[in-house]
């Protein structure tokens, strides 16, 4: 009954949860921080695999989705904890529901906008115009002093999460465990559903899914606008985590390493993301450890999938990827 | 006389100074296969393009069922009925047999904007599909991928996901190309059951299966209808006989 890639997956998220509670249980807080950090780049990657895995759709802008996210936690609980109003005499909150549903609703509907007008392109258009959207962005952050500019925003206080203490690293971790594996949850149903079907077919053969009456550019936005809102949950969890929120979130450099997270981990894989995230974190501080220059190590690795991996290390877990 | 189904009148298509497609007027009545017939470079595909809607025409009208179809996108007119397939096979090459065409029944049945039920645990689409893969007899192959179906296979995957569209009228470019003499035989057996269905507009080079098909048939010379007229009348066209069919027909 269970095949390859679900025992694959079952045991990586088995891994995912034991690492960090075996760390807390030996008073190890830094690993369960390191492990939050793969959630949180899990769920950043869930989120774009959902328009490049399934969609096809390359987007070399969801570091704006990821920064967007993280600012709207930022600037929710800068005014939470200073008293001043933000919007119509409300003074932001420091509650996470309420935050992660901002974070999502503004990602989701720049997400809408950015797709819009990138998504009348396609192949290296569609990847630059989004690389250009999201640079936008950028130099705007830096470029508006109210919240830190240049230098980013500190969130003073965790935010809360009703009945948990967020300041308990394994209690964070707990908690961005649960949104991770409730996004994967989501990315399984939407992948099996009518429009997940058109949606891959549309990454395989636009003509053909256009043929049978199913406009794909519709299709593919509301992908790419979901998959925005996703990302842009995993920033607001990345800024609570940091409790820091600074312009390189924003920048083309997380784009990449997004890409770079689901390549290795297996494109359009429900678990790619998270094996990408894992192998990226571990090699960051391994590899880190050792030598400056890890990024090179990590390009060798890099090219080593393209060239004989192509499935990531779920292909090679798993084997080749299966539809119905 | 019945009404045309699908009916082109005066299209014009230029490319700069090429004249691709040059005042067609053409039909398709109900029950009928009308073969579109010409030589290389005749303009068969551009005129395929603009009835499909990936290409736009200059000026003219195209209605399907009455209703004015040219200004629409692909995907509209699919909707609409107008079921086509392709000269090279046009599928989603990972996608099983089976969900290429569930694909099509899903798009039939209304919204694809469904994102929680699992289609394949919807018989809704798998019952349907499945029938329409009994009809092209690949029922057999309804789990392999489109990408690993024979070439012939293939040909009949691209029927069944055109049947599955209920059409009202078919649009099949040459169905027969790279089909063994035997796939042919078979082939031209089953679309000559279609045509209760739908009538077809069928542009094929097999002059065998034209003949043995088409009740009537369109010659395109240069852009332009040289001839439209039974097989008989085509057969014994002057015109056709020196711009197209030379001495052996």
């Amino acid at each position: 009954m269970l095949n390859r890639e679900t025992i694959a997956n079952l045991v990586l998220a088995a891994l995912l949860l034991a690492v960090p509670l075996a760390a807390n249980a030996f008073g190890q807080p830094f690993y369960v921080t390191l492990a939050t950090r793969v959630a949180i780049l899990a769920l950043a990657a869930a989120g774009l695999n959902l328009a490049l895995g399934l969609g096809g759709l390359v987007s070399f802008g969801h570091a704006a989705f990821f920064g967007l996210g993280g600012y709207a936690a930022g600037i929710l609980a800068t005014h939470a904890f200073s008293g001043d109003p933000l919007l119509f005499g409300w003074t932001g909150t420091n509650q996470m529901p309420v935050i992660w549903l901002v974070a999502m609703l503004v990602a989701g509907l720049v997400g809408l906008f950015i797709g819009l007008i990138s998504l009348r392109t396609s192949g290296v258009y569609f990847i630059m115009i989004t690389l250009a959207f999201a640079q936008m962005v950028y130099y705007f952050a830096i470029s508006w002093p109210a919240y830190g500019g240049e230098d980013g925003l500190s969130i003073l206080v965790r935010n809360q999460f009703p009945g948990v203490n967020t300041m308990k690293p394994v209690s964070f971790f707990l908690i961005c465990y649960g949104v991770l594996i409730t996004a994967l949850a989501f990315f399984v149903l939407v992948r099996a559903s009518r429009f997940g079907s058109a949606l891959q077919a549309a990454r395989q053969n636009e003509v053909r899914v256009a043929t049978v009456g199913i406009a794909p550019y519709r299709i593919r936005l509301t992908a790419f606008a979901v998959s925005a809102a996703i990302t842009g949950l995993a920033g607001a969890l990345f800024a609570d985590l940091n409790r820091f929120v600074s312009p390189s979130m924003l920048s083309w450099h997380m784009s990449g390493e997004l890409i770079v997270l689901i390549i290795l981990g297996g494109t359009g894989r429900l678990f790619g993301p998270l094996a990408g995230a894992a192998l990226f974190v571990v090699f960051e501080y391994v590899l880190g450890g050792l030598t400056e220059r890890w990024q090179f190590f990590l390009g060798l690795i890099l090219l080593g999938t393209v060239l004989f991996a192509r499935g990531g290390l779920l292909g090679l877990l798993a084997g080749k990827a299966r539809h119905g | 006389m019945a009404e045309p189904v699908l009916e082109l009148s005066d299209i014009v298509k230029s490319f700069g100074a090429l004249r691709a497609t040059d005042h067609v007027s053409l039909d398709l009545k109900p029950g009928e296969i009308h073969a579109l017939i010409g030589p290389n470079g005749a303009g068969k595909s551009t005129l395929i393009h603009q009835i499909c809607g990936t290409l736009r025409q200059d000026s003219g009208t195209i209605r399907l069922a009455g209703r004015d179809i040219g200004h629409l996108g692909v995907a509209e007119r699919s909707r609409l009925g107008l079921g086509r397939t392709f000269q090279v096979s046009s599928l989603a090459p990972e996608f099983s047999a089976l969900r290429n065409v569930m694909l099509a029944v899903q798009a039939q049945q209304g919204s694809s904007f469904r994102f929680f039920k699992p289609v394949m645990r919807d018989a809704s689409l798998i019952d349907r599909s499945m029938a329409m893969l009994e009809r092209v007899g690949l029922q057999d192959r309804a789990r392999i991928p489109a990408a690993e179906l024979s070439h012939g296979e293939r040909r009949q995957l691209e029927i069944a996901i055109a049947l599955a569209l209920n059409s009202k009228a078919f649009l099949l470019d040459e169905p027969m190309a790279g089909m063994g003499p035997e796939g042919s035989k078979v082939l031209t057996g089953f679309l000559d059951t279609l045509r209760q269905e739908a009538p077809i507009l069928l542009v094929e080079h097999d002059m065998d299966a034209v003949f043995a098909l088409a009740d009537r048939i369109s010659v395109l010379v240069y852009g332009r209808v040289i001839a439209t007229g039974t097989v008989e009348e085509i057969r014994r066209d002057p015109a056709v006989r020196t711009a197209y069919l030379g001495d052996h027909a």
